[in-house]
């Protein structure tokens, strides 16, 4: 067992942590099922990469998230504007978001972030430390969640959750829900690009396919974290989506520390968000399945 | 004041299945007046509050709150004016907040939403005195996600969103038919109490002819988009189910014992 290779699965998790958010806020608080993540994830990478290898890594963040924040208020304009299911519209605009991310990366597919100092790079030439990467992915994060947190409990964050809670009681109440929808998948998507521009100088490149299935672990953080820290207070379920993520990298890394070929991580992925998914129904099965045998049971006792 | 003039409605214009729901309605609400409808299935009733709701557009005619024309204005826009509870509980509330932020969403309806804090820091005492007045508990509550609370108690605290911000007509769509007899009774008691305060404009929808009369001050009977039977008054006051039956109820069939005796 490495210590330094689960670290960085830790730090790894941190980040991704920050599109687990997103997917949250998408998922959950909205209740849509927002597929631009894979797209909105790259861009962030892209603009990242873009802006560092013009000498600016930190102004890469902002903008990156900015930048995810458009693509977001794209997908909700396809949708509340134009009536189209919001999975197709996600789907649309992650298509879109291919081409616009090849161009971003200035045609072409990938992009090393070599030779010049990385947001990270910096931050540990200051700091030298093995812990300055995860000091400052850790710091990063526990900005973006106090943000969010306090954002999800002013006026504006209520009617956000409660749209997607129940959109009829938000109408009635006299909110326009096609604009809580806009704001709500423009944050989620900004925090994806963030997320994304974050990876990018971590890993040291960004590359054209590196969101491929991006949503499926935002999924598979936020159910993780539900099912196994709970969902109680908004308190307890961002903290629980932040545990989801990282515990979800450390089962990961196990995973290939245990000899698990590296191709085969998506199938892992979606394995892992299946069985999460399906968990509500097997309770069920075993719960009927509970009954019928105590009843039949019972109908026995009956006859003797 | 609520006045809706020659109001028409009609469901899959152009199609197999054209049905006129609303067939050149007029009426005319007083401030504080309560009024009941009652009316077989397929009436009328709900598609008239969604209309004035703005729900559904509608085909012509014109609906005006005060003075304010809002036949075209989105159904967000005039939520402002209006309060609303509907037969389903489960569409009064957002079941995964907290009772507080709930009611909180509720009183700052119409109010521009902004980055101040959810909760106002003079929320707490209102909320803690409007909740006492249902007398169920709730204002011990209110850090509890209202998807804990029953049907009953859900349907009350719709009540009270509804009119935490007194609006300029109440809609009630048969808000007690999902609910036990008792705690029916009860909700229907709250609303009664409620509508006096503050004197309300009202609309209640119900299938219990016997509340129809007994609640409220005019009972309007609708068929096949129309109003049929308006009551007032003297005339009101006379009025008794037997009657009712007796006039309504064998010449067009609408009544069965349900909607008598609720
Ligand atoms: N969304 C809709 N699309 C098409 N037709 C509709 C729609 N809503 C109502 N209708 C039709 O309009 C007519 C009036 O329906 P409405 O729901 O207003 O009746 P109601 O008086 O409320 O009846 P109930 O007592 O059963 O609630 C019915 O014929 C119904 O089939
Ligand atoms: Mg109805």
């Amino acid at each position: 067992m490495n210590l330094l290779y689960y670290q960085g699965s830790i730090e790894l998790g941190i980040i991704y942590a920050i599109m687990a958010l997103g997917v949250f806020i998408s998922f959950r608080s909205l209740n849509m099922p927002d597929l631009t993540v894979d797209g909105s994830f790259v861009l962030g990478a892209a603009v990242s990469a873009i802006l560092y290898t013009k000498g600016h890594p930190f102004l890469g963040m902002p903008l990156a998230l900015v930048a995810g924040c458009l693509a977001g208020c794209i997908t909700a304009l396809i949708h509340t504007k134009l009536k189209i299911q919001p999975l197709l519209s996600g789907i649309l605009t992650m298509l879109a978001l291919y081409s616009v991310n090849l161009r971003v990366m200035g045609n072409k597919p990938n992009i090393p972030l070599i030779n010049k100092p990385t947001v990270f790079s910096i931050v540990n030439d200051f700091f030298v430390s093995g812990f300055s990467d995860l000091v400052l992915s850790f710091i990063i994060l526990i900005i973006v969640v106090f943000v969010l947190f306090l954002f999800l409990k002013t006026k504006l964050g209520f009617v956000i959750r409660a749209t997607g809670d129940n959109e009829h009681m938000v109408k009635a109440l006299g909110v326009n829900t096609d604009f809580t929808k806009t704001l709500g998948l423009a944050i989620a998507n900004g925090l994806v690009a963030l997320s994304g521009a974050l990876i990018a100088q971590y890993q040291s490149y960004s590359d054209i396919g590196m969101g491929v299935g991006m949503v499926i672990i935002g999924l598979a953080s936020v159910i993780i974290g539900e099912v196994l820290f709970g969902a109680r207070s908004l308190f307890r379920r961002l903290t629980a989506v932040i545990l989801g993520a990282i515990l979800y990298r450390l089962v990961i890394a196990i995973a290939l520390d245990l000899g698990m070929p590296p191709t085969d991580l998506k199938l892992i992925s979606a394995f892992i968000v299946a069985v999460a998914l399906a968990m509500p129904a097997v309770k069920e099965y075993i719960l009927s399945f509970r009954k019928r045998m105590s009843s039949s049971a019972g109908g026995k006792g009956g006859e003797a | 004041m609520l006045i809706i003039d020659n109001l028409s409605k009609t469901f899959g214009k152009g199609t197999i299945n054209e049905n006129l729901a609303i067939d050149n309605l007029s009426l005319f609400l007083e401030e504080g007046e309560f009024v009941t409808i009652i009316g077989g299935n397929g009436a009328g009733k709900s598609t008239l509050l969604n209309c004035i709701s703005g729900v559904y557009e509608v085909d012509k005619g014109r609906i005006m709150l005060d003075d304010i024309d809002v036949t075209f204005k989105p159904e967000y826009k005039r939520s402002k004016f209006i309060g609303r509870v509907f037969q389903d509980p489960l569409r009064g509330t957002a079941h995964d907040m907290t009772i507080e932020e709930n009611l909180s969403i509720a009183y700052d309806k119409g109010k521009p939403k902004g980055l101040k804090p959810g909760i106002g820091k003079k929320y707490h005492k209102l909320f803690r005195e409007r909740l006492s007045l249902l007398e169920l508990g709730l204002e011990d509550r209110m850090k509890q996600k209202v998807g804990l609370l029953s049907g009953g108690q859900r349907q009350a605290l719709t009540l009270l969103m509804s009119t935490i911000v007194k609006p300029k007509v109440l809609l009630l769509d048969e808000h007690t038919a999902a609910l036990d007899p008792s705690i029916a009774k009860k909700v229907l008691e709250l609303t009664n109490e409620i509508v006096k305060e503050y004197n309300l404009c009202t609309i209640m929808i119900t299938h219990n002819m016997k509340a129809a009369l007994e609640h409220g001050t005019r009972t309007i009977m609708m068929l096949d988009g129309r109003i049929v039977l308006d009551l007032k008054g003297k005339e009101r006051k006379d009025m008794t189910v037997e009657r009712l039956v007796e006039q309504f109820g064998n010449k067009n069939g609408l009544y069965n014992d349900r909607m008598i005796l609720g």
